[in-house]
């Protein structure tokens, strides 16, 4: 019963949430109205959205999102260099794969989705069976390095957070 | 006064960044390679941007977190983009890439034999 009221008790919160900051309020009235789309939305939209993503531990996000933040400043010095100094002859751009031990689909989605927004590095495509990534760097000295940075920093956090 | 600063300091950090990325867009050579340009325009250079505005708005008028919201749909939508430009090149360009190996018995999604998806039912095994 608690499963057909609220499908997607992350979503509900996530689009009350929403609401209030495009509200600009912290009144009851946008809370209530937000909460009621929050219910109806999740109701009406869950043939599209069969399962519930699982979130093991979802306080450790606040600690991802933190790592990412500085993660995207530091990249964005480097490539910046990169672009100023570099001839274009001197950039090694190069194609990675990643294998991947994460297997759910929200999981990958938001490491590929963070490899995309770090500057420096973009995730292009996915093995057709999902096991591994492809990346293209823009001046890597050593692929291997870079996979086992993304594996080391980024996949495993992900997994303790999704699976 | 410090809050001017502070405005002004974020206001110089997201252009030099936006114009670095704009720089990188036109100097890069390979397709590629170009594709890393704008994603500094649409991190850091719009973030710096964003941080500017909330920081002018709660300094002068009723607090504003509209920004907030900014950042998180491009942050959330941006990737798809660059995503799709780089699964077009490489159908694009097959040679030029040179892509690793994908590994045993599969291939890369790209370059998958195109198929039905009414075929079979379970959808949840394809990932894109």
């Amino acid at each position: 019963m608690i499963r057909r009221l609220l499908p997607h008790p992350y979503l509900t919160a996530l689009l009350t949430a929403v609401w209030m900051v495009l509200h600009n309020s912290l009144s009851l009235g946008a809370f209530v109205v937000g909460l009621i789309l929050g219910l109806l939305i999740p109701v009406f939209t869950a043939a599209y959205w069969p399962k519930r993503p699982a979130l093991k531990k979802p306080l450790r996000i606040l600690e991802y999102v933190g790592i990412l933040l500085w993660d995207i400043l530091v990249a964005n010095m480097v490539v910046a260099a990169t672009i100023l100094f570099k001839s274009n002859a001197n950039i090694r751009s190069t194609w990675v794969a990643i294998p991947l031990d994460i297997r759910t689909p929200e999981a990958i989605t938001a490491l590929a989705s963070t490899i995309t927004l770090t500057p420096g590095t973009v995730s292009a495509d996915l093995s057709s069976e999902g096991s591994t990534l492809l990346v293209h760097c823009l001046d890597a000295e050593d692929p291997d390095e870079v996979r086992d940075q993304i594996k080391q920093r980024y996949e495993r956090r992900l997994k303790e957070i999704f699976e | 006064m410090i809050l001017d600063i502070l405005i002004a300091a974020a206001l110089v950090i997201g252009s030099v960044f936006t114009l670095v990325g704009s720089y990188g867009l036109v100097k890069l050579d390979r397709c590629m390679a170009r594709l890393h340009a704008p994603t500094k325009a649409s991190t850091l250079g719009v973030g710096a941007l964003l941080i500017a505005s909330v920081l002018h708005f709660f300094a002068t008028e009723d607090g504003s977190l509209h920004e907030i919201l900014i950042l998180a749909f491009l942050f959330v939508t941006a990737p798809l983009t660059a995503h799709f430009l780089a699964k077009s090149h490489i159908h694009w360009n097959t040679e030029e890439g040179r892509l690793p190996d994908p590994p045993e018995g599969e291939t890369w999604a790209v370059q998958a034999p195109a198929e039905s998806p009414l075929e079979d039912g379970d959808s949840t095994k394809r990932l894109i």
